[in-house]
């Protein structure tokens, strides 16, 4: 009787059963600041971006002849298709690291929601896409004289790359698992993307007009918003199956 | 491997003669139109293509939502079968669309709403075999193809709102037309009749491809599930 209350003590208390797990929005901040903090010990994502960035913009400059006259116009449908081109740069690598090194392994092992995963993957996918943005608008105004500070433009940049993100994460989480996970990135995302680039272009390019007229600009915001929002309940609601071992 | 139902037999003959009768009441039957000729008769099997096209792809999207619900794999195959099908439709609907516009929009193609979102539809759709093929394990790629139907069902919609901000020159044949349409015209009554006969046609045919193709899959499933065991 002693004996067996003495092997009783010695075993520790089981754990509850319900541990109390990290918070949504601390896990989605641990993610988006370990995605941070290696991109500024690397540097590797957002160089190969800006670097891609601005050879798209050269391109254009001899593909499309661009002079004065033409810039005003073409402006944000250069604009555009640079932010996409090099947003996939980005998508691709950012999940891709994860997949590599088996990180997304660890990842999953965690404790916590794989919805926040999603959340923090994307903030930190928009957090470079913004980036990209501020550096290359500038030069850009500088390479082709074309005013481009509005802070217009700079609200349909935010709306459209979240949208861009939103989608893009989600579909670079299932790229990465794939055979042809090198090309097909841009095949899922870009048809899926279309609304939020042509409301973007849209929107931009009447920011960048003379006199933009909001009564015709506030669709095209409605579009990215409501795509926006629907993109990301989405996202919530289908990731964990994309993560599912 | 089981043989053939008697019943889809039966549904293959059905189709076929249902076909045969569609060609005939569109080409013969339905009077010739007066203004466009008859290059209007195209009309009948481009909306009813159409119709087959979009009535996959939302079939596709609602068992996207089942799989994932349900994990269970013939919701799978039935989403495959749904696309595959609606991908040829759809790309028929276009290539008929393109033969009347032709003569009477003067151009092979422009860029209107219900045109792009036909064509960007049909690369979505490209892209989710695209992604299938890339996948081995039949779970994984089952899950990711529901993902990626269910993102293609909800982009579709908003891409052609969104474009529909621009004017449109796309007829409206039923319901009421936009003010800039092109090529638009009141049906007679043999003209409705042979536009519900066709149409009830093609969804009798869709039904018999579909249920063809779901037998197909079962046998692919077949083949994958002995593969396996070969190896092992």
């Amino acid at each position: 009787m002693e004996k067996k209350l003495q092997v009783k003590s010695i075993v520790p208390a089981p754990p509850p059963a319900h541990r109390s797990r990290p918070g949504f929005g601390l896990t989605v901040f641990a993610v988006v600041w370990k995605d941070l903090m290696a991109e500024m010990r690397s540097r590797e994502l957002l160089s190969a971006m800006l670097v891609f960035a601005l050879l798209v913009i050269f391109i254009f400059n001899f593909a499309l002849e661009l002079t004065p006259t033409v810039r005003s116009e073409v402006t944000a449908g250069v604009l555009w298709v640079t932010f996409a081109f090099a947003g996939t740069l980005g998508l691709n690598r950012s999940m891709a690291l994860e997949k590599d090194r088996g990180c997304l392994d660890g990842l999953l092992l965690a404790p916590v929601e794989r919805s926040a995963i999603y959340f923090g993957k994307a903030i930190g996918n928009l957090t470079f896409m913004l980036i990209m943005a501020v550096i290359v608008l500038p030069l850009y105004a500088v390479f082709y004289g074309v005013n481009v500070f509005r802070p217009g433009l700079l609200l349909v940049i935010l709306l459209g790359s979240i949208g861009y993100t939103a989608a893009g994460t989600l579909l670079a989480a299932m790229s990465v698992q794939t055979r042809t996970r090198d090309i097909l990135l841009p095949i899922l995302l870009f048809p899926i993307v279309l609304p939020v680039l042509i409301a973007s272009v849209k929107a931009s390019s009447s920011f960048l007009g003379k006199a933009p007229n909001i009564s015709v600009i506030l669709p095209w915001l409605n579009f990215l918003i409501a795509y926006d929002i629907i993109f990301i309940t989405l996202a919530f609601m289908v990731f964990d199956y994309l993560v599912e071992e | 491997m089981s043989p053939k139902p008697g019943l889809l037999k039966t549904l293959d003959v059905v189709s076929l003669g249902l076909l045969i009768a569609a060609t005939y009441m569109a080409l013969i039957y339905a009077p010739t139109e007066a203004s466009m000729g008859q290059v209007q008769r195209v009309f009948y099997f481009h909306v009813a293509t159409a119709w087959i096209g979009m009535l996959g792809f939302i079939v596709a999207g609602v068992t996207g939502i089942l799989y994932l619900r349900t994990q269970n794999l013939k919701w799978d195959i039935l989403e495959v079968a749904a696309v595959e099908i609606s991908l040829v439709f759809f790309f028929i609907a276009i290539v008929l669309g393109s033969i009347w516009a032709r003569p009477i929009w003067n151009t092979w193609w422009t860029w209107d709403p219900r045109l792009t979102t036909a064509a960007v539809t049909e690369l979505i759709y490209l892209a989710y075999f695209m992604l299938r093929q890339g996948v081995e394990d039949p779970e994984r790629r089952a899950r990711f193809g529901a993902v990626y139907a269910l993102a293609g069902a909800v982009s579709v919609p908003i891409t052609f709102m969104v474009i529909r901000l621009y004017r449109t020159i796309h007829p409206v044949v039923i319901g009421t037309p936009s003010a800039a349409a092109q090529g638009g015209f009141s049906m007679s009554v043999p003209m409705k009749t042979t536009f519900f006969f066709v149409i009830f046609a093609f969804t009798v045919i869709f039904i018999d491809l579909l249920w063809n193709r779901i037998r197909l899959g079962r046998f692919e499933q077949e083949v994958e599930e002995l593969k396996l065991k070969v190896i092992q």
